[in-house]
């Protein structure tokens, strides 16, 4: 039983790591840096919240928030690929824009400058927090395959091999015909649109939006992107991994024996070992963050 | 991922006899990309304004009263900047060897915290000054201690230091709040207790008109900060290396200088920068380390330093216009939400960032034209360089 609960929590913190981990694997294959994930997934909580308040559905919530996520990736993607601004810089930029509009749309739509009134979800009520209440949300289902589809993607389809070869060598791709632009803008936005799903998984499941409310998770499901060497089978594993380690660390709260800001460091220090190399070195794509290439 | 960074963000090197035309350029190059996103922050704003149903001449007029036009304004600004300069610095100084340090707001933390413990640890009886340096040597060291952990990966190993400073970040602050909340703080808070010695002068004590403002004499550190990196960069050797494995780490390579031990420097060095920008808060305002008072400012300090075109003079004024936009918010909160200049503040460095590399292609292609057709003219004496 407490086994079944263990995984059941664990599931539902790693939907949002695995939806976003997908949009991380998508940006960054295609050679554009994905500091932006955590402004997608906050854009996309944001939108769901708006959708979802103003409809009462839930799938217009999560409609508006993919559109307000691949709204964003389309900034970043405009800025960096046709004004080649500095992805690093840009990424900062827009993850500090959609703190800053969603605590302004707080105020204005919703007089709050913490939260938004209750959202409605996929969940019933007495659908409980078990597997139950995972399983009648569509969104769990939508996560758990988004790595996999991604993984198909890249590996299977033409277009997955358009992404891989703008990402590794530009020129190379260009001058077989490939339009790296448009595949780029392509993947960055879908990247977006992934991300902000996981945001969306936020709010809806936490039946409002709280300011900052995704926490770094952005970030988290970044280090899972560079921890799985950019490969979508390891990154789901690692995003499991990272929502392993959290709910452990939930379940062992009060016996005080490890402190929980050492949970919390665990995927960051992985990720900084992995791109060290100690144990197997995590090369990323060879173009990622080129700002002079297309 | 090699490309220099720095090719993007800093300002042309000075060439070997700038003629007029091309340092008109160059203050074009560096003077139009902040015009056009203060421009773009404007209009930006008018909209936001608008749609709360203000007027932006009156939100506009507030947001200037609030900081320039009162002494306590002025101080409150002057006290944001100071820990801006810090954190611009650091990452100016990282963007000059060709590296991106974003991780100023755990290097900001760890400078701090460090200051603080050594204030804690010194009797009240140590000499004021005596105190005061050993502290912000502390927060030197703290913050550069955290700088170089991604200058050996960097250097070591090629850990590409946007990734690891960024990771690290939630490394250190996760540490630092696991020892105040685990060992040292106050009850009921999420400071540590107030220290012994080691607190700089207010500027208030010295004159009164700043009564009630968080300004003090960190303030000076941070101006005389922004001479020694200046000094550092273009007049020593060190700096001279520095800017060499920023602009062509395989020619600084080939002419002999150590690209790994210059990296691995300039990141203990920037990290050391954010650091000291911990005493502003710790030994001039609250006299305590606190969880999150280093929250923003170290991203901040990308924007100051893309602003102030990794210049150290370039940078303080740059810190002074964040400043002022943050410390403005708290004016307009009356009209507008406050969070309006969090998105102003995105705007301009987003504009900035897209802005720049559009300027100065824009007139390059010109200067190529006008070349061109004083070739095809034959006229070649008005050309000057190149």
């Amino acid at each position: 039983m407490i086994a079944l609960a263990f995984l059941a929590q664990t599931l539902r913190i790693a939907i949002p790591y695995l939806l976003a981990g997908a949009g991380g694997v998508m940006s960054e294959r295609a050679g554009l840096i994905g500091l932006t994930l955590e402004g997608y997934m906050l854009g996309g909580a944001f939108g769901a919240a708006v959708g979802a308040l103003a409809t009462g559905s839930p799938v217009v919530g999560a409609v508006v928030g993919m559109i307000f996520g691949g709204l964003l990736a389309l900034l970043y993607a405009v800025s960096a690929l046709k004004f080649r601004a500095n992805q690093v810089v840009t990424g900062v930029a827009i993850n500090l824009l959609v703190v800053g509009l969603t605590r302004f749309f707080l105020r204005l739509l919703y007089d709050s400058s913490s939260n938004s009134p209750r959202v409605p979800g996929f969940g019933r009520a007495d659908s409980g927090s078990g597997f139950t209440a995972l399983a009648i949300n569509p969104l769990v289902w939508v996560g758990l395959l988004a790595l996999v589809v991604i993984g198909w993607v890249l590996g299977r389809t033409a277009f997955g091999l358009r992404v891989r070869a703008v990402g590794e060598h530009p020129e190379a791709a260009a001058s077989v015909g490939v339009n790296v632009n448009r595949t780029r803008y392509a993947a960055v936005v879908l990247s977006g649109m992934l991300a902000a799903l996981g945001g969306v998984y936020l709010a809806l499941d936490q039946h409002q939006f709280t300011d900052q409310m995704t926490a770094g998770r952005g970030f988290i499901a970044l280090a899972a992107t560079i921890f799985g060497r950019w490969e979508p089978k390891r990154v789901a594993i690692a995003c499991l991994f990272f929502a392993g380690a959290e709910t452990l660390q939930i379940q062992l709260q009060g016996t005080q024996v490890i402190p929980s800001q050492f949970v919390e460091m665990i995927p960051y220090v992985l990720t900084i070992v992995a791109l060290a190399g100690v144990v197997g070195r995590a090369v990323p794509p060879a173009a990622l963050g080129r700002e002079e290439s297309a | 991922m090699t490309t220099p960074v720095a090719d993007l963000v800093h300002a042309a090197p000075p060439s070997v006899q700038p003629d007029v035309g091309a340092r008109s350029a160059s203050l074009m190059e560096a003077l139009l990309p902040p015009v056009v996103a203060l421009l773009v922050a404007i209009v930006v704003g008018d909209v936001l304004i608008l749609t709360f149903g203000q007027s932006p001449v009156a939100v506009y007029r507030l947001l200037l009263d609030g900081t320039w036009g009162n002494a306590y304004g002025i101080g409150q600004v002057l006290y944001k900047a100071t820990t801006l300069t810090f954190t611009g610095l650091a990452v100016a100084l990282g963007i000059r060897a060709g590296l991106f340090n974003i991780g100023g707001e755990g290097q900001l933390a760890a400078g701090g915290f460090v200051a603080a413990m050594i204030g804690l640890a010194m009797p009240a009886a140590t000499p004021a000054i005596v105190a005061a340096l050993l502290c912000t040597i502390g927060a030197a060291a703290g913050g550069g201690v955290v700088g170089a952990v991604p200058g050996y990966l960097r250097a070591q190993f090629g850990a590409h230091e946007v990734i690891t400073t960024i990771m690290l970040n939630f490394v250190v602050l996760a540490l630092l709040g696991w020892i105040v909340s685990a060992k040292i703080h106050v009850p009921e808070s999420l400071h540590t207790p107030e220290i012994h010695s080691g607190g700089v002068t207010r500027l208030a004590d010295i004159m009164p008109v700043f009564h009630g403002s968080a300004a003090n004499l960190t303030l000076l550190v941070a101006l005389a900060t922004a001479g020694a990196v200046s000094w550092y960069l273009f007049r020593t050797r060190r700096g001279f290396e520095l800017r060499a494995v920023g602009l062509q780490p395989d020619a600084a390579e080939y002419g002999g200088v150590d690209v790994g031990g210059v990296r691995w420097r300039a990141l203990a060095l920037s990290g050391a920068l954010a650091g000291t920008g911990g005493i502003n808060f710790v030994l001039g305002y609250k006299h305590y380390y606190e969880d999150g008072f280093a929250t923003g400012a170290g991203f901040l300090g990308i924007a100051v330093a893309l602003v102030g075109r990794n210049s150290p003079f370039g940078i303080v004024i740059a810190a002074l216009l964040f400043a002022t936009l943050s410390q403005g918010g708290l004016a307009v909160n009356a009209l507008v939400p406050k969070q309006m200049v969090d998105v102003l503040q995105a705007v301009v460095i987003l504009a900035v960032a897209t802005a720049v590399p559009a300027v100065r292609q824009s007139i390059r292609s010109s200067a190529k034209s006008v070349a061109r057709s004083l070739m095809e003219n034959g006229d070649a004496a008005g050309g000057g360089s190149r």
